[in-house]
């Protein structure tokens, strides 16, 4: 992967972008229990596939989400997190 | 055709040593499957042979003998860590290492060069400080030296003071070592295999097969094998492995489609947080003989020594992001040029001549996992990131007593994978991010 497709900025250069891991939804650290939370802080290993990630495009502190498959560096789609996070998103309660 | 050809060449004489003898077909069991022929699986094989009298054992491998890592690291070897735990493990290793040549009778190349970890800020110095102290209260040999020290044991390093990041000290650490890989690979598989062992090499394992929580056998490419005891030690695949020996169980999965490796919660399996991400290095031409010790630079991201051959051997952090692709890029060359020039400037003029990547398997606290797993008769030696060659030969004798006894020796204990359910994690990033 060479060129990043920013929802914001467009297509820019993949160094000024940052990987923030897999967007998982975090579990709640009052209620949850001690081994599920060492499970969410520590994460789970990586898989091999099309896995959704939070990536930060560096020089305009924009986080956005794309899904990237980590057998061959592909990335099929780039979006704004508020389509995954946001009303009506599908791991989202309106916030 | 000479005479001499004749004479010597022919059979009945002198036969070519075949140290190696093929495998043959696959029993339909064993006592023990390895899976993963890199230095860390051929070790504990060697080591289950040769200390507890166990052979019939199989290590398989998807690929070919010490392909993996094993092949592509930059063969640092070193004790000089942070932790009381880590530098206890790895300072056995480096006792290992030095006897290897002779119990193989086989030339590994090990060269002990001293190792430099140089220091570019205050707060490194500090690491550095607290590195030697821990290092020196267990009888490793680690100290700080300044800026003389440092001119006399590397005279061609630059220590402008004029530079962005100018060198302030290091920590020197003689035990430091480099040994060429690929001999270690194939020390331990001969040694092995003269004891009894099978090396099935392109016999790739698709399925660990349980029954009530044990495992009972492994399904590989060539057919199912029936098996008491697995080893697991496949490095940077590892996260994948262990989905086969127990999927994600509870808390539902992160998201359909890719192979899930195992999860916690309620299901109860452990989760194995292991991050696979590729690490890259390089080698120049060959030239003559100039760098003794290995220089590393935690601050600048880089470090280099020089192989038996001239080659200078370089290497940085691992990539930015998660992938399953043993693919190089110019952004590491590039990123890896800069600093390097800074150290030693005039190797502006010399050539890159390969350049590769291996993957390493991330933990969360820069230590390996050692150890048990929650399926009986399944353990588990992953983790081992960008620091597991220095490792072999440890590794290899303790987890061969731990597959023969049950049970994890006190020495690899501190590094079960249950820490981090525990949140007891030995923090080794500040010795381990960038020195391998
Ligand atoms: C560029 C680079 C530089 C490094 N530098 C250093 C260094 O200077 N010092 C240091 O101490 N460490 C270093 N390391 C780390 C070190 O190389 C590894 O930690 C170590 O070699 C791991 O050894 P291993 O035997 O566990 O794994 P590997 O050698 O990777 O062996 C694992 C084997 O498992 C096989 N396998 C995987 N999946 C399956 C399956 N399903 N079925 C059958 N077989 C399978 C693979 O084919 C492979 O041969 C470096 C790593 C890299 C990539």
């Amino acid at each position: 992967m060479k060129i990043l497709d920013c929802p914001l900025n467009g297509p820019r250069n993949i160094s000024e972008f940052a990987c923030g891991g897999e967007a998982i939804e975090m579990a709640h650290p009052d209620t949850v229990s001690d081994a599920a939370w060492a499970d969410y802080v520590f994460g789970a290993g990586t898989a091999r596939g099309v896995v959704r990630e939070w990536w930060f495009h560096v020089p305009t502190a924009y986080w956005f989400i794309a899904e990237r498959d980590t057998g061959t560096d592909e990335v099929l789609r780039t979006y704004p997190a508020s389509e995954l996070f946001g009303p009506g998103g599908e791991a989202g309660e309106g916030a | 055709m000479p005479l001499g050809l004749i004479k010597y060449g022919l059979p009945g004489k002198r036969r070519a040593r075949n140290p190696l003898p093929s495998a043959g077909r696959l029993k339909p069991r064993y006592d023990v499957v390895i899976v993963g022929a890199g230095g860390h699986g051929l070790a504990a094989a060697y080591y289950l042979a040769r200390d507890h009298g166990i052979t019939d054992v199989a290590v398989l491998d998807k690929g070919w003998l010490g392909g993996g890592n094993t092949a592509r690291n930059t063969t640092i070897i070193r004790s000089n860590y942070l932790t009381p735990e880590g530098v206890r493990f790895y300072d056995e290793s480096i006792r290992l290492f030095r006897g290897l040549s002779g119990e193989f009778d086989f030339n590994i190349l090990y060269s002990e060069r001293g190792h430099l970890t140089l220091a570019h800020t205050d707060a490194a110095l500090r690491t550095m400080r607290w590195r030697a102290e821990v290092n020196k209260h267990l009888g490793v040999d680690s100290e700080v030296v300044d800026l003389d020290g440092l001119a006399q044991l590397c005279p061609p390093l630059n220590l402008d003071r004029g530079e962005r990041f100018p060198v302030l000290g290091a920590l020197h650490h003689k035990p430091g070592a480099i040994a060429r890989h690929d001999a270690v690979a194939w020390g331990y598989a001969i040694a092995a295999a003269q004891r009894g062992v099978e090396i099935h090499q392109r016999t790739e394992v698709t399925g660990i097969l349980t029954d009530k929580g044990r495992v009972t056998g492994v399904a590989t490419t060539r057919g199912r094998i029936a098996c008491g005891r697995v080893l697991q030690a496949v490095a940077g695949t590892s996260p994948l492995l262990a989905a086969m020996a127990g999927g994600r169980a509870g808390g539902g999965p992160r998201g359909a489609g890719p192979e899930r490796p195992p999860g916690g919660g309620a299901g109860g399996a452990s989760p194995l947080p292991i991050r696979t991400v590729p690490l890259q290095a390089c080698v120049t031409e060959p030239l003559k003989p100039f760098l003794d010790p290995i220089v590393v630079s935690g601050s600048l991201h880089v470090y280099v020594s020089q192989s038996a051959r001239g080659e200078l051997v370089m290497g940085g952090p691992t990539d930015p992001y998660e992938l399953y692709a043993q693919r190089s890029t110019l952004e590491f060359k590039e990123g890896l040029a800069a600093p390097m020039l800074a150290l030693f400037p005039f190797l502006a003029e010399v050539r890159v001549l390969r350049q590769w990547a291996g993957l390493a398997d991330m933990t969360p606290d820069f230590s390996p996992i050692m150890g048990l797993t929650p399926v009986r008769g399944y353990y588990i030696d992953a983790g081992w990131g960008t620091w597991g060659f220095k490792a072999t030969p440890v590794c290899g004798k303790r987890m061969a007593e731990t597959v023969a006894t049950g049970q994890a020796p006190a020495l690899i204990e501190p590094f079960a994978l249950e820490r981090f359910a525990a949140f007891r994690q030995l923090g080794e990033r500040g010795a381990a991010s960038v020195g391998h």
